[in-house]
């Protein structure tokens, strides 16, 4: 039970799991026995550890707290969303605040979540573990409903059960002694409440229904004031923790990083095969999943005609079912596909590939609004012309922006042109306002294939992705032989400069001037515009990178990593 | 699929005809007041039209048609979009007067010149010589061509420019351009059009009063998109002739959409065309959707198959049980008798809905007036109600009927005749009988009337028999008698009659409003499929994402991934463990220690038999499935990189704060 605090080493190894083992036995019985009293059943336990993980964690208990608040507040937003959807979550369980926290709280999850215990044997004991392999916050939202709901069963004086949100308050303050007591207070809650068995459970569950029920009367009122405060509590609550949020801006996070670690960076081209042997989980559901989206193909195709366009949204890559969609429906029709992941594509490109692709046009425009004017005119005059456009990711980073959505929206709404694009960013519906939409006229359709996206991701930097820097090497070194031997010497000193300073993170660049003495100093340049002119050059082929410091001095700077960098160095001493 | 396109056009064309008309007002007291243009001063309209951006463009494309025809061929669409400076304005501007011109003149070659050579000059000079060039051959050009045209236009047509969007567009732009065309409003008639869609203030706040005392603003509000709203539901689906019908929770769903979201009255129809397309594409049996006319002849081209689906349907079950033995069996086998029996079915249908409007919209004046309007003030409302279930049973029905029986009698006699209009206008065949009961009642109150009139002279003898008497206790006592008599007059007369017009008008509603889900067939003119369209217009991508990477089961029907509450197995697809394991962290995520937590679940979710010599493979590969799960998070838009620390990624959600 015991779990040493703080130290490194207890983050990493896999943490003793704090749920007894009477506990799983006893849980398990439940279940196996009456399936009326399994809620119940499984209420307590979650209760019980709880409070025994409140007594071991003394570390960050004021965080808990705060996290507890928050899901008071996530309550009270379920409670007033009573939408039957059952997909439908409320915004509070989405988007609730999260107070910053150690960052072993990660690797505590993730040793729950690693305890889930493979022995399942027997059909009608499959589902306990997973019970059992509950986050910390479920437990806490259970505690934490069984706590409010128990405050006001049976302290129906209304003082008391309004100043609880204060209370909790004042628990932040003084953490220690005081949640010792809540923590057994509510523990014993729990116990009396498991005589009243399934009626508050199912209470709890409804959220809806009041208390009178089971109680006296008199209850109803505060329980709406109450539900009333709690709501009020929990605006400012929300206000309150962004704030506090924000404020700490330092961030507790270990210093550890990648390079320590002895693993060796992967580069694009391992990554990908490694992945290719990796196998994919749940191929079959996820195969039935897009047999599913498939059936509706004919539908896009009606729709499509109708005037509508269609926009597919949800979790996985949606470009082998557009694909798919492409190939199966749309072979003998004019289509463009627009890979809107891709860095380069600009609204431009897709705007000439359909002028000159399809309309067979050949000169250029001013702008992309004569384009599309010019698009425009030669659909309305030919009703016959027909065109598919298919984008992948129309909320990629190039296409996002205003006035290239504008110009798609436009584009959209001609009544021979059939749109159908895919987007993945969760903010993507903010690009759109109301007159956009309307020009797009979409139809919503929720695709969730769950595939990976190797297409999508492969043109990202991702941190953990080495940088090939094969590229960068062979260019640097090709413009390089083509310069003249002080050049070159020009561009080493540079570098060798900025390869001394790279364990200063704040390194702004080589300033002109430093630089200027330095290179006279070796004999490499003899005036000021000597050395411009041939900063110039090597500006041109984006080799260095100036910009000014606040001071206004200029300062140089090679925008290449530091590893590139000495290879560099190393292949020219090779070399000389 | 034809009809469905028949009705799409329909729908398009009755808002087209109806945008039109609304603005027709307007177009009146431009021509007005256009005429006493002053110098100096530009003669602007401002229009008032309400936030429903959208919708805007049909009004305005209405609008310059209607110009066009009646008063100028010179109009001007400008758009803030397409106007970032002066120039631009300009430029735009020339091009859509010339292309004006080219249409009326049709003297292609020469203005094709000229286009082009203004295209590289635009100034208002240039727009006035046009102008002047442009009046100029169109006064000397033969009479007998224009003559036609002339009457329609007059000497010298003012130009009119629209702004459709004025809010948008930039200050500087407008004001630049009101004042140049200020100077030169003596050789150029110009007529401006602010399309505004907030408040009239906004032409101050946006114009210093130099400016904008410049023009001559007249104001004109448009009808509010909520009457816009009624007018469409009342043409389309409180009307016999469109066979097509929503049901209640369709309704409910979009005009939750129009009044929550955009108040567009497009979006309105552009629900309402798709939920005819997925009536179409989703309900075999819709074939039968029709008008009356067509129904026999499709009735009886039926197949197999179509009857098939037709005893299938519940509420066509419903009927078959309710019948005796030997029908049934007729019904269940004979084709051709089924065949007739829906034909009938169909007939009786139709004839529901004729009677369901005329006497919901009695209904509706009845309600309409009462305080607090317990069945809702506007008509859908009432009929969402009614659609929903048998309204006599609702409480808010029986609060109305009590407030009805507390009507005072002009009322209560203007809304029998409003009731007397609408059934005599209404095609039933059983109203002849209503509209005589009602006019009975009529009879009767005017007789009552009559009455009321000796009545009053009877009281008044009385009063003065009152003051006759100076007896105290007399007077008491004959107080009491009047008032007594005064109560249960009252209630012989004008109460009695008023309780059997709400008893009769109940008895009514009680016949002809039932629910369409208690009608037999009504699958087949009825759209319900709310969630369906729900899911296609107002989507929530945000809760599918929340949904895909919380609870994966949901998607996936894998019972391994099956748990509850927040939690999630540890053999969930990559991502989801990664995003569970983020959502644990704060501003700013370590990469290690993530990465770190990631494999020990991942490893725990494996067989435990991983020896240690092909550790490092595996270990490579959670690595590789690691950073794809990683930048496929990025990719959603959940971390960006981060330069604060090395190796950390910043959470972008809400929860990172």
């Amino acid at each position: 039970m015991s779990r040493p605090e703080g130290t490194r080493s207890s983050r990493r190894s896999l943490q003793v799991k704090f749920v007894p083992d009477e506990d799983v036995l006893k849980h398990i019985a439940d279940d196996a026995g009456t399936k009326v009293r399994k809620d119940k059943a499984q209420l307590s336990v979650s209760v019980k550890r709880f409070v025994k993980k409140l007594e071991n964690i003394s570390d960050n208990e004021a965080q808990e707290i705060l996290e507890e608040k928050n899901y008071v507040a996530a309550l009270g937003i379920c409670a007033q969303d009573p939408m039957g959807n059952g997909s439908n979550i409320s915004g509070g369980e989405v988007y609730s605040f999260q107070t910053p926290k150690c960052s072993n709280k990660m690797a505590e999850l993730a040793s729950e979540l690693a305890q889930t215990p493979e022995k399942n044997g027997a059909p009608d004991h499959s589902k306990c573990p997973e019970k059992m392999a509950k986050t910390p916050q479920s437990s806490k939202e259970m505690f934490l409903l069984m706590h409010v709901f128990s405050l006001l069963f049976q302290n129906k004086k209304k003082e008391f059960v309004s100043t609880t949100p204060y209370r909790l308050r004042k628990r932040l303050a003084a953490p220690d002694p005081y949640l010792e007591s809540e923590s057994e207070y509510s523990a014993s809650c729990s116990e009396e409440e498991d005589e009243e068995e399934k009626k508050e459970v199912s209470i709890v569950l409804s959220d809806q229904k009041t208390p009178a029920k089971t109680k006296a009367a008199s209850t109803p009122p505060p329980r709406n004031s109450l539900a009333k405060k709690i709501k009020e509590q929990k605006m400012d609550n929300l206000v309150e923790e962004y704030f506090e949020a924000h404020s700490s801006s330092k961030v507790l996070t270990s210093d550890r990083t990648l390079q320590k670690l002895r693993r060796r960076r992967l580069n694009q081209q391992t990554l990908h095969d490694l992945l290719k042997n990796a196998p994919l989980a749940y191929a079959a559901e996820i195969r039935n999943l897009n047999q599913q989206h498939e059936s509706l193909f004919s539908k896009w195709m009606l729709q499509l005609h109708l005037g509508f366009n269609i926009v597919l949204y949800g979790l996985g890559s949606k470009r082998d079912l557009l694909e798919k969609f492409r190939t199966s429906l749309l072979q003998d029709s004019v289509h463009l596909v627009v890979n809107g992941y891709f860095p380069s594509i600009t609204v431009r490109s897709i705007l000439n590939s359909i002028t000159e692709e399809v309309l067979d046009h050949i000169g250029t425009f001013r702008s992309p609004l004569d384009q599309l004017e010019f698009i425009t005119k030669r659909f309305k005059e030919d009703s016959s012309l027909e065109l598919y456009v298919l984008i992948h990711n129309l909320d990629s980073q190039m296409l996002r922006g205003e006035r290239s959505q504008q110009i798609l929206a436009q584009l959209s709404s001609l009544p021979s042109i059939y749109l159908i694009a895919s987007i993945d960013h969760i903010n993507a519906p903010l690009m759109w306002d109301q007159a956009k939409l309307s020009l797009y006229n979409w139809l919503w359709y929720e695709t969730t294939t769950f595939n990976p996206y190797v297409e999508e991701t492969s043109y990202e930097n991702s941190l953990l992705v080495q940088q090939s820097g094969s590229l960068a090497l062979s260019s640097l070194t090709h413009v390089l032989h083509s310069l003249t031997l002080n050049a070159r010497g020009i561009f080493r000193l540079l570098a060798q400069h900025q390869l001394e300073k790279k364990d200063n993170p704040s390194y702004p660049g080589l300033s002109f001037q430093d630089f200027y003495q330095q290179c006279r100093e070796a004999f490499l340049v003899n005036s000021d515009l000597t050395l411009r002119a041939q900063l110039t050059e090597f500006r041109d082929h984006k080799l260095i990178r100036t910009k000014r410091g606040a001071d206004g001095v200029e300062y140089l700077l090679i925008p290449v990593d530091d590893s590139t960098l000495t290879d560099f160095l190393e292949k020219e001493d090779e070399d000389v | 699929q034809q009809i469905q396109e028949n009705l799409n056009k329909q729908l398009l064309d009755n808002l087209v005809r109806f945008l039109s008309r609304s603005h027709s007002d307007f177009q009146e007291k431009t021509t007005k007041w256009t005429c006493k243009m002053k110098f100096r001063e530009i003669p602007t309209a401002a229009l008032v039209l309400g936030v429903n951006v959208t919708d805007h463009d049909l009004t305005f494309r209405g609008l310059s048609d209607v110009l066009q025809d009646n008063i100028t061929p010179y109009v001007a669409l400008l758009e803030a979009k397409d106007c970032p400076g002066i120039k631009n304005l300009m430029q735009k501007l020339m091009g859509q007067l010339m292309n004006c011109d080219i249409e009326v003149d049709s003297m292609e070659d020469e203005d094709c010149v000229q286009v082009s050579q203004n295209r590289i000059r635009c100034s208002m000079p240039s727009l006035i010589s046009w102008y002047e060039s442009v009046t100029k051959k169109t006064d000397p050009e033969t009479p007998s061509k224009k003559r036609n045209s002339s009457s329609r236009h007059w000497q010298s047509p003012p130009v009119v420019v629209v702004f459709k969007d004025m809010e948008s567009f930039t200050t500087k732009v407008l004001q630049d351009f009101i004042v140049i065309s200020s100077q030169h409003i003596h050789e150029l008639p110009l007529v401006l059009v602010f399309g505004i869609a907030t408040s009239p203030m906004i032409i101050h706040r946006l114009l210093p009063h130099s400016v904008s005392s410049l023009l001559c603003i007249e104001l004109f509000q448009s009808i509010s998109c909520k009457e816009h709203l009624s007018t469409i539901i009342d043409k389309l689906l409180l009307t016999s002739q469109f066979p097509f019908k929503l049901g209640e929770k369709v309704l409910q769903v979009l005009t939750n959409i129009f009044l929550y979201h955009d108040f567009s009255v497009q979006n309105f129809v552009k629900g309402f065309q798709l939920c005819i397309v997925e009536h179409f594409y989703s309900q075999p049996l819709s074939v039968l959707c029709c008008h009356l006319v067509d129904v026999k002849k499709r009735v009886y081209s039926l197949s197999h198959d179509q009857c098939e689906n037709i005893r299938r349907l519940p509420s066509f079950r419903r009927y078959v049980e309710k019948q005796e033995s030997g029908k049934q069996i007729e019904l269940l086998t004979n084709d051709s008798f089924l065949k007739e029996e829906t034909e009938k079915l169909l007939e009786d249908l139709h004839a529901y809905h004729e009677n369901y409007v005329s006497i919901l919209r009695c209904l509706h004046v009845f309600t309409s007036s009462l305080p607090k309007y317990p069945l809702g003030k506007q008509i859908r409302e009432l009929h969402c109600a009614c659609l929903e279930n048998r309204v006599w049973e609702t409480e808010e029905y029986e609060s109305s009927l009590q407030l009805a029986r507390m009507l005072n009698k002009t009322d209560l006699v203007t809304m029998l005749q409003q009731c007397v209009e609408i059934l005599m206008s209404s095609s039933g065949k059983e109203f002849d009988k209503t509209v005589e009961k009602v006019k009975e009642f009529l009879t009767q109150f005017q007789n009552l009337e009559a009455e009321a009139s000796q009545e009053r002279d009877v009281s008044v003898s009385s009063q003065k028999e009152l003051q006759k008497k100076t007896d105290l206790y007399h007077l008491q006592k004959t107080l009491l008698e009047l008032k007594e008599s005064r109560r249960s007059k009252k209630l012989t007369k004008f109460e009695m009659l008023r309780f059997e017009v709400v008893d009769y008008i109940d008895r009514l509603v009680r016949k002809y409003l039932v629910p369409a889900d208690n009608r037999t067939l009504h699958e087949i003119v009825y759209f319900n499929a709310a969630t369906v369209l729900r899911g296609h217009l107002n989507a929530a991508p945000r809760t599918a994402l929340h949904t895909a990477l919380n609870n994966p089961h949901w998607y996936l029907k894998n019972q391994d991934l099956k748990c509850d509450g927040g939690g999630i197995s540890n053999k969930a697809p990559d991502i989801c463990i990664v995003y569970k394991l983020h959502l644990e962290c704060g501003r700013l995520i370590n990469l290690v220690d993530w990465l770190e937590a990631f494999s020990t679940v991942v490893m725990a979710a494996e067989e435990p038999n991983a020896d240690a010599a092909s550790s490092d493979q595996v270990d490579d590969i959670i690595h590789a499935r690691f950073i794809r799960a990683v930048s496929e998070l990025e990719l959603l838009g959940f971390i960006k990189p981060s330069k604060q620390k090395t190796d950390h990624v910043a959470r972008l959600t809400w929860g990172g704060c």
